[in-house]
């Protein structure tokens, strides 16, 4: 079975996000980059396929020299191959897409893994795109996963029930939390990382049809207001909810 | 301070601080409090490959040295000084097989070690026979193929379970130090069993046990080394683990001083944090100076011994002194800037003080260490005059 897993890095969640001096992105000077969580789950997952199945996994991301830490962090977890799809100036989500399923298309993949989405800009886009793209079946948010012999069958929450969803491969797999428990790269696998030989791939680049206006913080939340003390401040509290903030009836 | 490590140690870091963060601080206070030993998380350790880093490649290891191994132990340390030692001490109970074993022990033993699936217990400690290491009485006497021990070692961290104890015994009483032979004692060997578990101040999530031999016997080939080398097995021994629990007495100093920072910016008296008071920053400007000087001195000793310096006894007592009195002191004051929150057991700190009492005590006593310091400081003197 040949499997590949869509990867990305992110800043680290206990990071400080700060915006550079123009506000066209965030500083990413004093940032430490991890794996996004929800392709941590993805890799697991097609390690688990390819240990259960048999076959190989590809690691692949979209990027320039930064992304190949991201493929070292996931060959040293224990994918076998790595590919790097190098980036061309700026791309909105369709053209990272497009350069992805370009580079997937025509090898054969049975399986694709990625994360639901990249716990930086929160998109939870390119999974599903890229399975369009290739006209392939997409299953989104998937929490428990059974491969079977040329399909697979994928359990994902929804509201106030569980959804259970067939499919043929090959197909796209974007993981949620609870798929697995995240195996933890072994020293010997981080070494072994280092000395792997990481692909690089040149695609041909749709044009970028959005362009990112600008970046600013969340608006500063204003301080809270004490209306009084016990119970007799209840009916101006009421009030105040009703006329002021307009959040009761 | 930048100290300079190469990519892989700093891989090294962020993958035992990640460990520490999501395995090891959310068990902390339970194992503290039941005295639990950490069996679920050696098998994180063992995935992850802690136990690789101190064995050679050619037995299932990655062949790095005591630094890469300090390192992994301090950042367990910040969370946990006590489930660091199922790393630590196991490290103790293998370096005599790598020291003194020969090949045959060296390919039976290591392999199981670096993969985590044993951990390793080091016993050299009996009741009477503390710092005064040379009055040991656990004799072996040997009969044919075999080994006949018969004698009880104390204190021993992993006691009770580490599949593999490296035992340090007498075969020679009338020579001392010279008499002594170090033995591979695996668990279930006929004549070996557990005594008292202790119940301790702190590490409480390490265990501490009796080892007793009674006509325990052990089959010649698991003898290290030859009759007499015993004495200097166990010395070489624990002069590359010496910065193994300077790397433990660090961690825990960490740990307390990030909590201590955190608590002061956020707890507010006369209508201020209090980190804004003079008083408490001198503290943490002296717990900061304290914990980056022991850093410096360990990591320096334990670059010394990876690049073969073998007289390290004078240095490598010194980070221990160093840096477990600084675990002491900074713990001590992480707990005073909580004030009375800090006495309490729903805040961290006080385990902190509890963990860090008995490096200043095991391996070697301060006091003796400086024993250690002043010996080798005096041939110093006369070598130079």
């Amino acid at each position: 079975m040949k499997i590949a897993v869509l990867v990305k890095l992110v800043p680290d969640s206990e990071a400080q996000i700060k915006l550079n001096a123009d506000k066209s992105w965030i500083e990413t000077r004093d940032i430490s980059w991890v794996m996004g969580p929800y392709d941590e789950y993805a890799i697991e997952e097609a390690l688990k396929t390819a240990g259960d199945k048999g076959g190989e996994v590809t690691v692949i991301s979209y990027g320039d020299e930064q992304a190949v830490d991201g493929l070292r962090k996931a060959l040293a977890m224990g994918v076998h191959n790595a590919v790097r799809v190098k980036r061309e100036g700026e791309q909105d989500l369709l053209g990272t897409a497009n350069a992805l399923a370009e580079a997937l298309k025509d090898n054969g993949y049975d399986l694709i893994f990625t994360g639901f989405k990249a716990n930086d800009d929160d998109c939870a886009a390119i999974g599903t795109m890229v399975g369009t793209l290739l006209d392939i079946p997409v299953i989104t948010e998937v929490s428990k996963l059974e491969v079977g012999e040329g399909n697979v069958r994928a359990e994902r929450d929804i509201e106030g029930g569980r959804e259970i969803i067939e499919a043929s491969m090959p197909c796209v797999i974007t993981a949620q939390k609870g798929l697995n428990e995240p195996r933890y790269a072994s020293l010997k696998g981080i070494m072994m990382a280092k000395k792997k030989q990481i692909e690089e791939v040149v695609v041909t680049h749709t044009e970028s049809r959005i362009e990112m206006a600008g970046l600013n913080y969340p608006p500063e939340r204003a301080a809270g207001k004490v209306v009084g003390e016990g119970a007799e401040a209840v009916p101006e509290l009421v009030r105040l909810l009703r006329e002021e903030a307009k959040v009761i009836e | 301070m930048d100290y300079l490590f190469d990519d892989f140690q700093k891989e090294l870091i962020k993958q035992a601080n990640r460990i520490g963060r999501e395995k090891v601080k959310p068990l902390a206070a339970e194992y503290d409090r039941e005295g639990t030993f950490p069996k679920k998380l050696i098998k994180v350790f063992a995935e992850a490959g802690f136990y690789t880093i101190y064995i050679p490649e050619e037995y299932g290891g990655i062949g790095r040295g005591i630094l890469d191994l300090v390192l992994v132990t301090e950042e367990i340390s910040r969370f946990c000084g006590g489930i660091s030692l199922a790393v630590a001490a196991t490290a103790l109970g293998t370096f005599p097989i790598i020291i003194g074993g020969n090949e045959e022990q060296k390919k039976k033993y290591l392999p199981e070690l670096a993969a985590g699936e044993s951990i390793a217990a080091f016993g050299l400690t009996e009741p009477a026979a503390g710092s005064d290491a040379g009055k040991i009485q656990t004799r072996a006497v040997k009969k044919g193929d075999k080994y006949i021990l018969n004698g009880t070692k104390v204190f021993i961290t992993n006691g009770g379970n580490a599949r593999i104890n490296t035992i340090i015994a007498s075969t020679d009483p009338e020579r001392g130090t010279r008499g002594a032979t170090a033995f591979i004692v695996e668990e279930g060997m006929p004549g070996f069993r557990y005594g008292k578990m202790e119940d301790k101040m702190g590490i409480r999530a390490s265990s501490t046990a009796e080892l007793i031999f009674e006509d325990c016997e052990v089959p010649v080939a698991n003898r290290i080394g030859e009759e007499g080398q015993g004495f200097m097995v166990a010395m070489k021994t624990l002069d590359k683990s010496r910065p193994g629990v300077a790397a433990q007495a660090l961690g825990i100093a960490q740990g307390a001083f990030d909590l201590a920072c955190e608590y002061a910016k956020t707890r507010e008296q006369f209508g201020q944090s209090i980190i804004k008071f003079q008083a408490i920053q001198f503290m943490l400007a002296d717990m900061a100076t304290q914990i980056e000087a022991s850093r410096a001195m360990l990591y320096a000793t334990s670059r010394m011994i990876d690049n073969g310096i073998d007289d390290v006894a004078k240095e490598s007592s010194m980070c221990k002194i160093m840096a477990s009195d600084t675990a002491m002191q900074v713990t001590t004051d992480a707990v005073q800037i909580f004030g009375g929150y800090g006495y309490m057991r729903d805040y961290p700190v006080e385990k902190m003080m509890r963990d860090a009492k008995i490096t200043q005590i095991y391996e070697g006593t301060n006091q003796i260490l400086r024993m250690v310091i002043a010996r080798q400081l005096i041939k110093d003197i006369t070598r130079h005059t």
